[in-house]
């Protein structure tokens, strides 16, 4: 199933450029399947936030495969990245499972 | 740039600009509103109306001056603020629609997880904060709470630097701002999270105390830096299709104006006592103990309002609308009538039925519909039950004062605790703020129960000083002789001091005889 993510952030911000380098390493890196980005900025686009009822920059949503989830900060954190998306690889055998 | 309307006032506090608020009484208080550009923290424990006071700083902007405004919720959802707030009559869905109201909500969700992976800034909330402040183009900002905040997001001290960024972020635009915090005691610490830091320039306090057994709200302005107010707690209330009315009981200046034009009392032998009548904008305070007659003079004031063409509101809390109205019909009037033609308008209460704050605004609100000649309330002292010393006098001062603005004749009477003599409580309350004292008394006499008056103080005025028998019958008050060679009427233990008793008692009916 296809990962279609969401990053919001704010415009040249350090933290925000790291999240979308991080993003990017880790979709490379561990995603199994296809997987779509993309890249808000609420500078620009202030009422995307509002629609999302985003608070923190920068945040992950993971719109789909469903439930939709929320990963906040720069996601240097690696594994927590991976728990948040379900691509660990425990959770995405599990996933896998449930939705067999 | 444009000049202000009738939104700022600069007045007497020099550099520091005020946006009136328009929450009714606040102002007063804030002397001139809150400072304008600035961010004011208001603070208050649970349940303190923190909320409904932010929302209607917005409401009234809105409504009173043209200013549109953002709310920023942390903790309720936008749909229950709109729903809790229709009470008040404020339509905030339609102000949506007119891009004078925004919500910028901020609520948590509880339907989405969230993890938090290294550093992040509240700038997506900031971004959001400024594009709707420049889409409705708001003049005011409320934020709804700081607490809820801290709860979302796990870095408290990332919440305050970032919380102090959109502080400053306000000020840059130029708009006035109220932000509401939690505190966890009434007397304590200014707000949790030690919020207080960023905005410290500006604190009030709301205040949910009990005070002998009763709710007793109050708003404190701790401070306004660079700029005046009035010190204290100032008691509000929250009603509905209003909202917060604060009090501003001390805070009201004596400007009254006065004036030469009599009215009558109902009563011309009264009248002549008080030297042709009351005066139209005064205070007239009937005192006695019970059964000595403050409601036939009452009664015989609402008659006289009504006699002239008058107009007479009168606010019963001891007895009910039918005794009033038999009352007043064995003494020869018809409040039935009275009332058909537009000259009275009676409204009968138990004092226990509201708070003594609510009481205030009702007899105002009545006052204002109303908008009569005449104001009567039997008894003050019915009232004194249901509050504390303190908080009464305030009424009592805070409805003399309105009364008098409105140049309206205000009779009240108040119930003496002793049947002989004494004073009661309500007296040395309100004594100095009324105009005329009436003092109605049980004389005791050769074993016999009598009854005086006396006009004890008649400001601008002369007066008989004499205190006369009083002889009630079906056609209402009499006035008769005055009790002459008689001593210690008022301290309750009248003893005469005549030569012979043939020529006290010849003396004392004399004119009695001569009228029948």
């Amino acid at each position: 199933m296809t990962h279609r993510l969401t990053l919001y952030i704010t415009g040249r911000a350090l933290s925000s450029q790291r999240a979308v380098e991080n993003l990017r390493r880790i979709m490379d890196q561990r995603s199994a399947g296809p997987y779509e980005i993309s890249i808000v900025d609420v500078l620009e686009h202030p009422e995307e936030a509002e629609t999302h009822c985003i608070l923190a920059t920068p945040t992950l949503i993971r719109e789909s495969p469903p439930p939709a989830r929320r990963i906040v900060g720069d996601l240097s954190d690696t594994d927590k990245v991976l728990v948040g998306l379900g691509l660990n690889s425990v959770n995405s055998a599990a996933m896998t499972k449930a939705s067999q | 740039m444009k000049p202000e309307k009738s939104g700022s006032n600069s007045s007497q506090s020099g550099s520091v600009k005020k946006l009136v608020t328009g929450i009714p009484g606040f102002d007063l208080i804030c002397e001139g509103g809150l400072p304008e550009g600035r961010t004011t923290l208001l603070s208050g424990t649970a349940g303190s109306a923190k909320t409904v006071f932010a929302a209607q700083f917005l409401a009234e902007g809105i409504q009173k001056s043209e200013q549109s405004g953002v709310f920023i919720t942390f903790e309720e959802s936008p749909e229950d603020i709109r729903r809790n707030m229709l009470g008040f009559g404020w339509d905030i869905a339609e102000w949506e629609k007119q891009k004078r109201w925004a919500f910028v909500d901020a609520s948590t969700r509880v339907d989405v997880e969230t993890v938090v992976s290294g550093e992040y800034d509240l700038g997506a909330l900031l971004a959001r904060i400024e594009h709707a402040i420049h889409t409705i183009k708001a003049k005011r900002v409320a934020i709804d709470s700081l607490g809820a905040i801290f709860n979302q997001l796990p870095n408290p001290s990332l919440v305050r630097s970032e919380l102090f960024r959109t502080a400053s972020a306000l000020r840059r635009m130029n708009v006035t701002a109220l932000m509401t915090a939690e505190r966890l005691q009434e007397f304590g610490e200014i707000a949790r999270y030690g919020v207080e830091e960023f905005v410290a320039d500006n604190v009030i306090i709301l205040r949910n105390c009990l005070d002998e057994e009763r709710r007793r709200r109050t708003v404190e302005i701790l401070k306004f830096r660079g700029t005046n107010h009035q010190k204290g707690e100032y008691p509000f209330t929250v009603s509905p299709g209003a909202g917060v009315i604060v009090l501003p009981l001390s805070a009201i200046e004596l400007k009254q104006k006065s004036s030469d034009v009599r009215a009558t009392s109902g009563n011309i032998e009264l009248d002549k006592m008080c030297g042709g009548g009351f005066f139209r904008d005064s205070i007239i305070l009937v005192s006695g103990a019970t059964g000595t007659g403050k409601t036939l003079i009452t009664t015989q004031f609402v008659a006289g309002a009504a006699e002239a063409g008058e107009r007479c509101l009168l606010f019963a809390f001891e007895e009910s609308r039918e005794q009033l109205f038999r009352n007043a019909h064995g003494w020869g009037h018809d409040f039935g009538k009275m009332e058909r033609d537009g000259h009275l308008k009676v409204i009968c209460e138990y004092p226990e039925v509201l708070g003594l704050e609510d009481h205030l605004i009702r007899i105002k609100a009545c006052i204002e519909e109303f908008q009569p000649n005449r104001v009567a309330i039997d008894s003050l002292s019915a009232l004194e039950r249901v509050s504390t010393d303190k908080w009464f006098r305030e009424f009592v001062i805070s409805i003399t004062s309105h009364i008098k603005h409105k140049e309206i004749t205000g009779l009240f009477t108040a119930t003496a605790a002793s049947l002989l003599g004494g004073s009661s409580v309500t007296e040395s309350h309100i004594s100095t703020i009324t105009d005329s004292i009436i003092l109605l008394r049980y004389i005791e006499m050769l074993g016999e129960i009598r009854r005086g008056v006396t006009v004890l103080k008649m400001r601008g005025s002369a007066h008989e000083k004499s205190i006369r028998e009083i002889i009630i019958d079906h056609q209402g008050m009499h006035i008769g002789a005055p009790f002459r060679d008689v001593i210690g009427i008022l301290s309750g233990s009248p003893t005469h001091v005549s030569s012979s008793e043939l020529d006290r008692i010849g003396g004392l009916f004399a004119e009695d005889e001569l009228k029948k």
